[in-house]
This record gives C-alpha cells, sequence and structure tokens, in this order.
C-alpha cells in the first residue's frame, strides 16, 4: 500500500488529444465544419431535387412568375396584391402592440398592488390572464369577429374585421405581456424596493421610480418575443375576412390553382421576423456579457 | 447631550417582539437613543441586529412591545410610515443604490420625490454632500462605475440628503473589500463627531469601543446586556458577552 504523499507525484501525464479524435481539433476544426455544412446542404437539396413529385411541388409553390403576379396582385380579375395585404399585417401589428404595452403593464401594475381599494380589480385581472392565456387566439379571433358584431352595441358593431382582429389580438397579448411586466416587477432585487421605502418613498411612487425602470429594461428581450409572435399571429384574423397577407395569398391560389403566393407571405413574414429575432439575440447577449462582466 | 433627560429621546424601542412564522427573532428588546448618540449593536449574525434596525424603521411590523420616535408611538393606526421613514435613514449592507440613476439622481430622489422639495434646490446641497465625501466629480456616473466603498459612502449621504434625525446603519461595511472599509468607517466617525444620532448595527469592534457611547449585545433576540464601550469591553457582565467579544477578537 503507497502512501498519499508517493500517489501525488506521480509521472507527468498525457495530455494530448487520442489520435482518432484530431479530425476536430486544431486548424482542422474549420475544415471540419466546411465538410459538414456542404454535406448537408447537398443532402438536403438533393432529397428535394430528386423526390417524386418534385417538379409539381416546384411548380405550385415556387414559381417566379405567379410569384410575382400574386405579389403585385391583379385588380382587373380580382386578385388582390398580397404586398398591399402585408401593409395590413403590419399596421395592425404596430396599433395592437402599443395597446398591448399599455394595457399590459396597467394589468401587471393592477396585478402586483397592495391597495385594499384595487382588491375586485386584483382578481379580474388574475382571472382575465388566467383565462386568455388559456384559450387558442384562433378561438378568440372567432368570438371577437363574430360576437361583437352581434351584441348591436353602437359603434362597437359596424367595424371591419381588420378593427375586431385588433381587439381579438390585443386581448390575448395584453395577458401574455402582463405576464411578462410582472415577472419583470418580481425580479428587481427586494433590497431597491426596502432603500426606496426607507427614503420615504410611497409604494406608489418606489413603483414608478425604481421598480417599473428596472424591470422595463429586464424584460426588453422577451417582449420582442411576443412582438415577433404578434406579428405573426396578425395573419389569423384573415379567417374574418380581413384582406392581409395570407388571405391575399389564399385568394390567388383558389383563383389560378398556383400556391405560389403563400411562399410570397411567408417571404415577406420572414422579412419582418428574422431582423426582429436577430436583434433580440443581440439584446441578449448583451445583457448576458454584462451581466458576467459584473461578476468579475 | 447627558441623555438623562427624557425629552433627549429620539427613538425608544420597548420590549419589542418579532416572529416570522413560530421563530421569535426578537424576544422583547428594549434600547433608548438619544441625540447626538451613537449606539452600536454587536452580535453574531442571526442574532436580530438587521431586524430589530427594520422594526424601527418600520420595514417590518412588530408583534410586541412599542417603539416611539421623539416620543409618539409609531404604532398608532393613523400614523403614516412614509413620513416616519423620511425621518429615519437607513443605509444597508448591500448599499442598495438605484442602479437606473446616476449618482446625483440617487441623491436627489428622496428630497425631490418624497419630500416635494424643487429639484434646483436640492441639486446644490447634494453635490456639497459629494463634495464632503470626495466624490463631487463623480455626480454623472452611475453607481456601477465606483467602487464598493464609494458606492456605500454615497449610499450614506443619499440618506443624509433627507435630513433625517437617525441614521440606521446595518453592517455597512461587511459586503467590503477590506482595503475599502476604512473610507466608510472614516466618514461614519466624522457624521459621530458632528452630532448624527445613529444607530449602528456592526462587526466592526474597533469602531464600536472608540465612536460608540453606548454598545449593545444581542444574542439570539434577546439583549443580554449593554452599557458604554469601557463597560461591555472591558468588563464584559455576561458569559455570552464574554465569550462573543472573544470569539472576535
Amino acid at each position: 500500500m503507497s502512501t498519499g504523499h508517493d500517489e501525488v507525484s506521480s509521472p507527468t501525464p498525457n495530455l494530448f488529444t487520442p489520435p482518432h479524435r484530431r479530425l476536430f481539433t486544431g486548424r482542422r476544426g474549420l475544415a471540419a465544419s466546411t465538410v459538414s455544412s456542404v454535406l448537408l446542404v447537398a443532402a438536403l437539396v438533393s432529397v428535394f431535387f430528386w423526390a417524386p413529385g418534385s417538379a409539381s411541388v416546384r411548380y405550385y409553390f415556387f414559381n417566379g412568375h405567379d410569384m410575382w403576379q400574386s405579389f403585385i396582385g391583379h385588380p382587373q380579375t380580382g386578385l388582390l396584391s398580397i404586398g398591399k395585404g402585408f401593409f395590413t399585417n403590419i399596421w395592425m401589428c404596430l396599433v395592437c402592440e402599443v395597446l398591448i404595452l399599455i394595457l399590459g403593464l396597467c394589468v401587471a401594475w393592477i396585478r402586483v398592488s397592495r391597495s385594499p381599494v384595487l382588491f375586485p380589480f386584483r382578481v379580474l385581472a388574475t382571472g382575465y390572464t388566467d383565462v386568455f392565456r388559456g384559450i387558442p387566439l384562433l378561438l378568440v379571433v372567432f368570438m371577437v369577429g363574430f360576437g361583437l358584431p352581434s351584441m348591436q352595441l353602437g359603434f362597437l358593431t359596424t367595424q371591419s374585421p381588420d378593427v375586431y382582429g385588433c381587439i381579438a389580438l390585443t386581448i390575448t397579448y395584453t395577458a401574455y405581456v402582463a405576464e411578462v411586466f410582472r415577472a419583470g416587477i418580481y425580479s428587481v432585487p427586494n433590497g431597491q424596493i426596502l432603500a426606496a421605502r426607507s427614503l420615504g418613498l410611497t409604494h406608489a411612487t418606489t413603483m414608478r421610480r425604481v421598480t417599473l425602470p428596472q424591470a422595463v429594461r429586464t424584460v426588453i428581450p422577451p417582449l420582442l418575443n411576443d412582438f415577433i409572435s404578434l406579428q405573426k399571429d396578425t395573419a389569423l384574423v384573415s379567417v374574418l375576412g380581413a384582406i392581409e397577407a395570407a388571405r391575399a395569398a389564399q385568394i390567388y391560389e383558389s383563383t389560378t390553382f398556383n400556391g405560389s403566393g403563400l411562399v410570397v407571405a411567408s417571404l415577406l413574414f420572414l422579412a419582418i421576423t428574422i431582423p426582429l429575432t436577430r436583434f433580440t439575440d443581440r439584446l441578449l447577449d448583451r445583457d448576458r456579457n454584462r451581466r458576467l462582466a459584473a461578476l468579475a | 447631550m447627558t441623555g438623562s433627560a427624557s425629552g433627549d429621546v429620539v427613538l425608544d424601542l420597548d420590549h419589542v417582539v418579532k416572529r416570522f412564522g413560530h421563530h421569535e427573532v426578537l424576544s422583547g428588546v428594549s434600547l433608548q437613543l438619544h441625540r447626538h448618540e451613537v449606539v452600536c449593536l454587536i452580535g453574531a449574525s442571526g442574532s436580530g441586529k438587521s431586524t430589530l434596525l427594520r422594526c424601527a424603521n418600520l420595514l417590518e411590523t412588530i408583534d410586541g412591545g412599542d417603539i416611539s420616535l421623539f416620543g409618539q408611538s409609531l404604532l398608532d393606526d393613523h400614523i403614516d410610515p412614509d413620513l416616519v421613514r423620511r425621518h429615519i435613514g437607513m443605509v444597508f449592507q448591500s448599499f442598495n443604490l438605484f442602479p437606473h440613476l446616476s449618482v446625483l439622481d440617487n441623491i436627489l430622489l428622496g428630497p425631490v420625490r418624497a419630500m416635494r422639495r424643487k429639484p434646483s434646490e436640492v441639486r446644490d446641497e447634494a453635490l456639497a454632500l459629494l463634495d464632503r465625501i470626495g466624490l463631487r466629480d463623480r455626480a454623472n456616473d452611475f453607481p456601477d462605475r465606483l467602487s464598493g466603498g464609494q458606492q456605500q459612502r454615497v449610499a450614506i449621504v443619499r440618506s443624509l440628503a433627507m435630513r433625517p434625525a437617525l441614521l440606521l446603519l446595518d453592517e455597512v461595511t461587511s459586503a467590503l473589500d477590506p482595503t475599502l472599509v476604512g473610507e466608510v468607517l472614516d466618514l461614519l466617525r466624522d457624521l459621530a463627531a458632528n452630532g448624527t444620532t445613529m444607530l449602528v448595527a456592526t462587526h466592526e469592534m474597533n469602531f464600536a469601543r472608540d465612536v460608540a457611547r453606548h454598545v449593545a449585545y444581542l444574542d439570539h433576540g434577546v439583549l443580554i446586556e449593554q452599557g458604554t464601550p469601557d463597560e461591555m469591553f472591558n468588563h464584559p457582565q455576561h458569559e455570552s458577552t464574554r465569550a462573543f467579544l472573544e470569539r472576535v477578537r
């Protein structure tokens, strides 16, 4: 039996990568990633082109002529422009986003309030977020789009499908965004609130001057994520007959028996969501680096 | 500064009891703080020092006893805790500066938003306070650009800007790098010399010995004994006080 001392002073250990794994080390790493990328892309492309139905799929979805025609539209034959329709998606998304941010913040504020007077509102706000985070957006769109007009409530019943769509989107997304804000409020360290209160600031002033400014900063990336899905979900409003990009693509398809418009609409959505996604990732990285720097 | 006249009492903690669930963290602690007096609370971590300070500030509700400020009970139903806290400054172990506000705005927040004073008027006072701690040129920096010692001194000055009747200091040097403790203690010595009324929870025995007029030893929520620094450090009466001082020496 050797002593502990003997075991510590063992001969120099082998620190080299075993030969069979050296393909991926050092300068070979770059070559390895290039080869694997080329192989993967080649495999995917060849599956697409060698599939038995490839030619008809390419004609049906990726036809250059139809993609352009569906994009610009043809009013004389009742074909609506997908490009124009997409503006509907954009304004719905922008208008809804403003409403959602304001209402979401209000709902979150009510949920974290402590005033006895606000008790019924707290219950209401809790019930609201529970219910509308649980119902599929499509059903809310149907219920608002066909339900509100039937209420016969003056101006509420005479709006266009776009407006009902916006109302439905706002109702559902406010519930999500309120929860994001609430999580942000709870993420502010308790010491911040103690410090503010010990200066004699009221609960409301503390919220406005100390808690919310810090909470909003932390929730910007998750809010952008919700904004991205909101932008896509504007397409659901088409079920009410609102003429937006997805609806225009559908009409083109059913009229000309060519689905290239669907691809065009998809590309338009991507043109907005991909830059937003990249931007969100950049913000998240920046936050992460800042936290790591703060630890160092 | 005799402290015997009852009119001189700023803060009177009278048999304060505090429980968290079934756990009693303060078992009838009585302590008086007179005007221009520094009282140091010593005791192991978890002995209830921080809780006692928070109770004094109404950041915690108490379960028994009474707390009065200038002879008025703070347990009265019609007492507004926000008004009480404007007269009591509090400094925390972890500084708790507001990271989204500049150093100057940290100091202005209380006077402007709680006292509704004019920013232009408070600004000069705030800059004078920063001058006093040698950080006037950092007024527009954000707290994360400052060292721990600088942050803590700003936090002290932030509570002074409210012109409080007394300061509660909760282990304000415990989170600091040892090389930065000195500058914070020097500021506190300076404040004590100028007659600031302070209740200081601390592990700095030398500071307590030099600056305190009164030292109180807490153990598991019980105030074991209190007296002058000489009585406490040189002639402790209780075995547990002796044992504690032996351990921290």
